[in-house]
């Protein structure tokens, strides 16, 4: 009989996974009303496996702590990036509350199905082995497939649902594909035995095919150009909640896990992945912005918006040095609080009880919600990158790693694509503020409010105190770095 | 008094006193929207009138006889990235705070009966603009620099947008977009500077040489967006939308302090950094301020609208402003500064003109005009002494910024002195001409009859501004004895810095030479 693994540094996982069965039960059993209950259990959960995963994510030495016969590694940088999730993850389903109940789609499954989502997400993030991470990336996918389609009654979600299902699969098939590839032709699937297996193979065909393969894959699932026809259709047409947590929580983890495979086993193939990123990085960041300005519904500008966005983070990446990380984590951390933030505006976009989506919806409201238009024109000027709020510093710093990499062209490219971006949310601004009012908004329910306040403000007081709040990051991006 | 202010952190009290007077103005309660107007525009008049005493104690404890930088303050904003919150004034930055300072209380006082709608945002805007202005030129780390510089497009897009004009849309996305696309690849070239010096700390930026070819990228980098702030020919279209779709207070910071951010840029960035791209660009540079004096001051004289007549005016004026800062000679430079600083009074005087008869009228055309002289002599005695000014009359503010510029670029290079020197004429002709069509002539339009001369709150607007424009024509030492040593230390570190690189150039000539090659 074999030993039992370390289990420690999986405890946020393990509770997580315990805790979403125990819900699903409380769900099924409770009688009366138990969607708030399991939805304010969910918020819960989610802190108790944020304070977890912050507390065993370092070894006695600072390094990593593998476990599960290597399948599995917790570190700084994990642990980082799984409070990024989490919190994103959380304030999502701070904003699903009220939704529900002012919809009448109160089911306390979308508080569960999330929850899982987020383990599947946890799970990549510390993946250690191709096929561990698969297994994590196919726990968030088939989980998010459902919250797509979540709203069934309605003929846009399913749409939503089918399409991103369809594409889903493809882009897991491709990233299979790849994994299979590097296998074969690197002989381990494990991230260390690559990183040994690669030394000095920078001309190791199959492996570059595999891996061009699953950056394929990675892509789609961070919504980057040319793999994000997706996202427009599934922001649009998921519930406004579901879109909020798609944009930040899946988004961030891909993201991290991206990071992690690249400049990890696949670091000495940089030469090679760097041209391929860059491509997909400067396509993002420009189509992002231009396909944007032609939108009228909101979550569809949300969504060019969001494809831009990973376009900027996506230059920390292409640096490929430890700067470039610590850029991209503090880009993931702002993008967060501004993608949060203007969801919970969203939210609020409810005239005589019904949501509404268009942009000309938001006519004149800096007459009738002050506070609402205020909020977002904060937010729009960060996300156009506008000093002095928070947006500008996420910019700034996955900038910074580009120029120091010898990037310049990127970096030009970069700051032209986010002068053509800072039209489409000038256009927000000038809606709300220039045009005649129309009708006026309901007043926001007290969690859409609040989550909206505190993500305004954090993008305002960023340029404050901004050492502490990095400080994690730089942490995280050493982490990464040490091996 | 004096130990107290030595202690007080006065550049930080001086930039964000605003910004505690939009704290101010957002705790005004009350349910009558008339009652939240007045109250906002009495907590902005106090606070304004408030930063510009704070400011004059820094002139007054201001030590004219060395060149360091001042009142620094030194705080740790970003120790990862070597980043500070670094602030400091010299005798070159010093003026323009007060400039600043100066003009922010008598925007208030414009706006006084001119803004009836959202005036309390109105008034936060003005502040945070303030701050925004304010911090710039205090600034002494790029970063924080850059972060003033770009915040500035915030309120300003704001006030161009909700309070403009007919084509405010328009004009305030130009306005943002325009100087937005200048200013990113400032921010690139700081990023190169930063990775080659490895800091974003301005003094030590002044000392550190880069090699030409670096020079060369980065120069153009600042340029793209100094150029398009100035405004300078080509890309100073969005100039002429932006004033005269802005409402009055508006283009007077426009044209009093945002105009002159692009030419401080030059002077604390291009010339002591760069001195060997900005040796190299100076044909350039003279070239395209040639032809903005000229060419504009031609469009100035077509214009029908006054407020577009004096932006293009001011376009002109500041190609004297960068023909002076590059010819880099003592009177050149201190006279480009001169030229900012009266421009900054004299064409906000201008514009807080035109909207006088603005606010009476609703229409900016000339020709609606003529004949005000007979019922509105205040006004025309005060029109008068700010159009002379801006044509550069001696004895008034711009007659000694436009004759040390035209001195110091003469011992350079005589003909762009010459071809500068036409603008003068052609700027008599323009202001001249407007001044005759409005001022002058018999009062046959109805309309214009029934107006009345300068109220009491406009006497009081213009009475600094008059008094100012003539101490700075009679006696402009007690202006430029603070930039004597600034200025002569820089102007003394750009030819060093040219001279080594020519001692060094000649150098290799010399061994190729006896090398035989």
């Amino acid at each position: 009989m074999t030993a039992l693994p370390n289990l420690t540094p999986a405890y946020a996982e393990i509770f997580l996974a315990i805790a979403g069965m125990a819900l699903l039960m409380l769900g099924v059993f409770r009688k009366k009303d138990p969607v708030r209950g399991v939805t304010l259990l969910a918020v819960v959960a989610f802190a108790v496996a944020a304070v977890l995963a912050l507390a065993t994510n370092t070894s006695a030495d600072g390094f990593s702590t593998v476990t599960f016969n290597g399948l599995f590694v917790v570190n700084a940088f994990t642990g980082f990036s799984k409070l990024l999730v989490l919190l994103g993850a959380g304030l999502a389903m701070m904003l699903a509350l009220p939704w529900a109940r002012n919809e009448g789609i109160a089911r306390y499954e979308l508080p569960v199905i999330m929850l899982f989502s987020v383990l599947g997400m946890m799970m990549m993030v510390s993946a250690n082995n191709l096929m561990s991470l698969y297994v994590g990336l196919e726990l968030q996918s088939l989980a998010l497939y459902v919250l797509a389609a979540s709203n069934r009654g309605n003929l846009k979600a399913t749409e939503a649902g089918v399409k991103y299902f369809v594409l889903g699969a493809l882009a897991s098939g491709l990233l299979l594909y790849g994994s299979s590839l590097i296998y074969g032709f690197a002989g381990t699937t494990s991230f260390a035995g690559l990183a040994d297996a690669l030394t000095g193979a920078q001309n190791n065909v199959g492996v570059i095919v595999g891996v061009v393969f699953v950056i394929c894959g990675f892509a789609f699932k961070v919504s980057a150009v040319p793999f994000h026809m997706w996202t427009p259709d599934v922001y649009e047409g998921a519930p406004t909640p579901v879109t909020a947590f798609f944009s930040v929580a899946p988004k961030i983890a891909a993201l991290c896990l991206f990071l992690r495979v690249l400049v990890g086993p696949f670091e000495d193939l940089m030469i090679q992945w760097r041209q391929v990123l860059t491509v997909i990085c400067v396509a993002s960041m420009l189509w992002g912005a231009v396909a944007a300005i032609a939108q009228n519904n909101i979550k569809r500008m949300m969504a060019y918006s969001s494809i831009g966005h990973v376009g900027y983070a996506l230059i920390g990446l292409i640096a490929g040095t430890q700067d470039g990380a610590r850029g991209m984590l503090y880009y993931m951390l702002i993008y967060l609080f501004m993608n949060v933030g203007t969801f919970a505006v969203i939210l609020s976009m409810r005239i005589k009880g019904r949501y509404v989506e268009s942009i000309d919806d938001l006519s004149g409201i800096s007459k009738t919600n002050p506070a609402i238009a205020l909020a977002l024109t904060v937010l729009m000027f960060s996300m156009a990158g506008i000093p002095p709020l928070a947006g500008f510093f996420g910019k700034y710093f996955v900038f910074a790693a580009a120029v120091n990499a010898g990037l310049i062209p990127l970096a030009v490219i970069g700051v032209l694509s986010s002068v053509i971006g800072a039209y489409y949310y000038l256009r927000l601004i000038k809606i709300m503020y220039f045009d005649e009012s129309a009708e006026s908004f309901d007043r926001p329910d007290a969690s859409t409010g609040v989550v909206m306040g505190v993500c305004a403000l954090a993008v305002v007081v960023f340029v404050l105190l901004p050492e502490p709040l990095l400080a994690g990051a730089d942490a995280a991006a050493a982490a990464l770095f040490q091996g | 008094m004096n130990g107290f202010v030595e202690n007080l952190p006065l550049l930080s009290v001086v930039t964000f006193t605003p910004l505690l007077g939009v704290l101010l103005l957002l705790t005004i309660r009350a349910d009558d929207p008339e009652i939240v107007a007045r109250n906002s525009r009495w907590v902005a008049l106090w606070v304004t009138l408030g930063t510009f005493l704070a400011s004059l104690l820094l002139w007054t404890n201001f030590d004219s006889g060395t060149a360091d930088f001042q009142f620094v303050e030194q705080a740790a904003w970003f120790p990862t990235f070597g980043i500070s919150y670094h602030m400091g004034v010299d005798g070159i930055s010093m003026l323009f705070v007060i400039l600043s300072t100066f003009l922010m209380p008598i925007c208030v006082l414009a706006s006084w009966d001119a803004i009836k709608t959202r005036v309390r945002e109105y008034m936060i805007s003005f502040l945070i603009l303030e701050t925004m202005m304010i911090g710039m030129f205090c600034a002494l780390d790029m970063v924080l620099f850059y972060v003033f510089f770009e915040g500035v497009l915030i309120p300003m897009f704001l006030i161009i947008g909700i309070w403009g004009g007919a084509r405010r849309v328009y004009a305030a996305f130009k306005f943002f977009l325009y100087t937005l696309m200048g200013s990113v690849l400032l921010l690139v070239a700081i990023l190169a500077m930063y990775f080659t010096a490895g800091t974003t700390d301005i003094p030590t930026l002044m000392t550190t040489s880069f090699p030409f070819q670096m020079q060369f990228w980065l120069w153009l980098g600042l340029f793209a967006s100094f150029a398009v702030k100035v405004p300078m020919w080509p890309v100073h279209t969005w100039l002429p939308d932006a004033h005269v779709q802005a409402p009055t207070a508006g283009s007077v910071i426009l044209a009093g302090v945002l105009l002159k951010m692009g030419a401080y840029g030059f002077l604390r960035f291009s010339m002591p950094m760069l001195p060997l791209a900005s040796e190299y660009f100076t044909p350039l540079v003279y070239g395209l301020s040639i032809i903005a004096v000229i060419y504009t001051s031609l469009v100035a004289l077509a214009q029908e609208d006054m407020k577009k007549l004096i932006a293009y005016s001011s376009v002109a004026h500041m190609g004297f402003v960068t023909v002076g800062i590059f010819a880099a000679t003592q009177q050149a430079v201190q006279g480009a500064i001169y030229q900012m600083l009266s421009h900054g009074v004299v064409s906000g005087a201008l514009f807080l003109c035109v909207g006088v008869v603005y606010d009476r009228l609703h229409t900016r055309e000339i020709s609606r005009y003529g004949g005000l002289v007979n019922n509105m002599p205040k006004y025309a005695c005060v029109f008068m002494l700010m159009m002379m000014a801006s044509v550069g009359l001696p004895g008034t503010a711009g007659f000694v910024g436009e004759f040390l510029i035209l001195t110091g670029v003469f011992q350079v290079n005589t003909w762009v002195a010459l071809f500068t020197a036409t603008g003068v004429i052609l700027g008599a002709t323009y202001m001249l001409y407007l001044y005759r069509r409005v001022i002058y002539g018999e009062l046959t339009k109805e309309d214009l009859k029934g107006m009345l001369d300068l109220s009491r709150r406009e006497i009081v607007i213009f009475a600094p501004l008059c008094i100012v424009v003539m101490w700075m024509g009679v006696y402009p030492m007690s202006f430029l004895s603070v930039m004597d040593v600034s200025v002569a230390k820089l102007v003394a570190d750009y030819h060093n810095a040219i001279d080594a690189q020519a001692a060094a150039t000649g150098l290799v000539d010399g061994v190729r030479l006896a090398l035989g090659r």
